[in-house]
């Protein structure tokens, strides 16, 4: 069983969950100079929340399902996929801080899962970006399993 | 940015390829930059580090929004020739296939551009232009 919610690209990014139950998730990303976006300033690229987002959105979505990157066993041929996420971006991410991301599962239907989700720095009520998606309930065919 | 308002004073369009080296997360994801007439497209080849579905294998949804917001913030710095880069205010990514693990192309257009800012969509595609992995609608704020 891998780590749960772990994947190569979050691991690149020195991200980690820190806590997770069924439909919520909570990642932590320390800052670091080789994500950042604009090299006068030292802010991370907007494309780094962009990911957090979309994972901590997919592990809320998972975990409520039992499935995905945020099920605790792997064992399950369900999957789920993004169909779409929209990002607003309140205020530039402060340089040399963590960065927290928060995302929970809103409401679960037969095909559909509708997640929401916030960056912040210091404190949930001063968010540097806010997320709302919209994912899919996938069946995995066994052609698209890599043997 | 120097790069940007030196080009910007001085009425050129700024180095495509200078500009993508100055910004790190570039070099992290692998992208690089070419230019076709007026248009860039961006080219990121497949890396594992990229993966988000290690079972497909797949690439992580939140590294196609950052190609496909590269590619918006560029475009929009060599459509508007600003002396800095823009900041993003809100995009909106639409998820249409999976990204495999080959290399993935990304380009932009200006929908509408104003004095503050711009509407800009961007699309990211594989083997096939014609059939898009994902596209990006967004606002970019102008410096």
């Amino acid at each position: 069983m891998r780590a749960q919610g772990s994947t190569p690209f979050i691991q690149a990014l020195g991200a980690e969950v820190i806590a997770a139950e069924p439909g919520k998730s909570t990642m932590r990303l320390p800052y670091r100079a080789d994500i950042v976006g604009n090299p006068d300033t030292g802010v991370v690229h907007g494309g780094v929340i962009t990911g957090l987002l979309d994972h901590a959105c997919g592990m809320a979505v998972g975990s409520a399902l039992g499935v995905g990157a945020g099920a605790a066993s792997p064992s399950t041929m369900r999957g789920i996929a993004t169909l779409d996420l929209r990002i607003d971006y309140m205020k530039a991410a402060k340089p040399g801080a963590d960065i927290f991301v928060f995302a929970e599962c809103v409401k679960i239907t037969h095909q559909i899962v509708f997640a929401r989700g916030k960056a912040y720095q210091e404190s949930q009520d001063d968010l540097i970006a806010s997320a709302t998606g919209a994912f899919i309930i996938t069946e995995l065919r066994p052609a698209d399993v890599k043997a | 940015m120097e790069l940007l308002a030196r080009a910007a004073r001085e009425g050129v369009a700024p180095d495509i390829h200078a500009l993508v080296a100055a910004v790190p997360y570039y070099a992290f994801l692998g992208v690089t930059a070419k230019l076709d007439g007026d248009r860039i497209i961006l080219a990121m080849p497949f890396a594992t580090k990229l993966i988000g579905n290690p079972v497909i294998p797949a690439i992580h949804g939140g590294v196609i929004g950052s190609l496909l917001e590269m590619a918006a913030i560029m475009q929009s710095v060599w459509d508007t020739k600003v002396a800095a880069f823009p900041k993003p205010v809100d995009i909106t990514v639409d998820y249409l296939r999976t990204g495999r693990a080959v290399t993935s192309y990304a380009s932009a257009r200006l929908a509408r551009q104003g004095r503050r800012v711009v509407n800009v969509h961007a699309q990211m595609w594989q083997e096939d232009e014609a059939k898009p992995v994902a596209g990006l609608r967004g606002h970019l704020l102008l410096p």
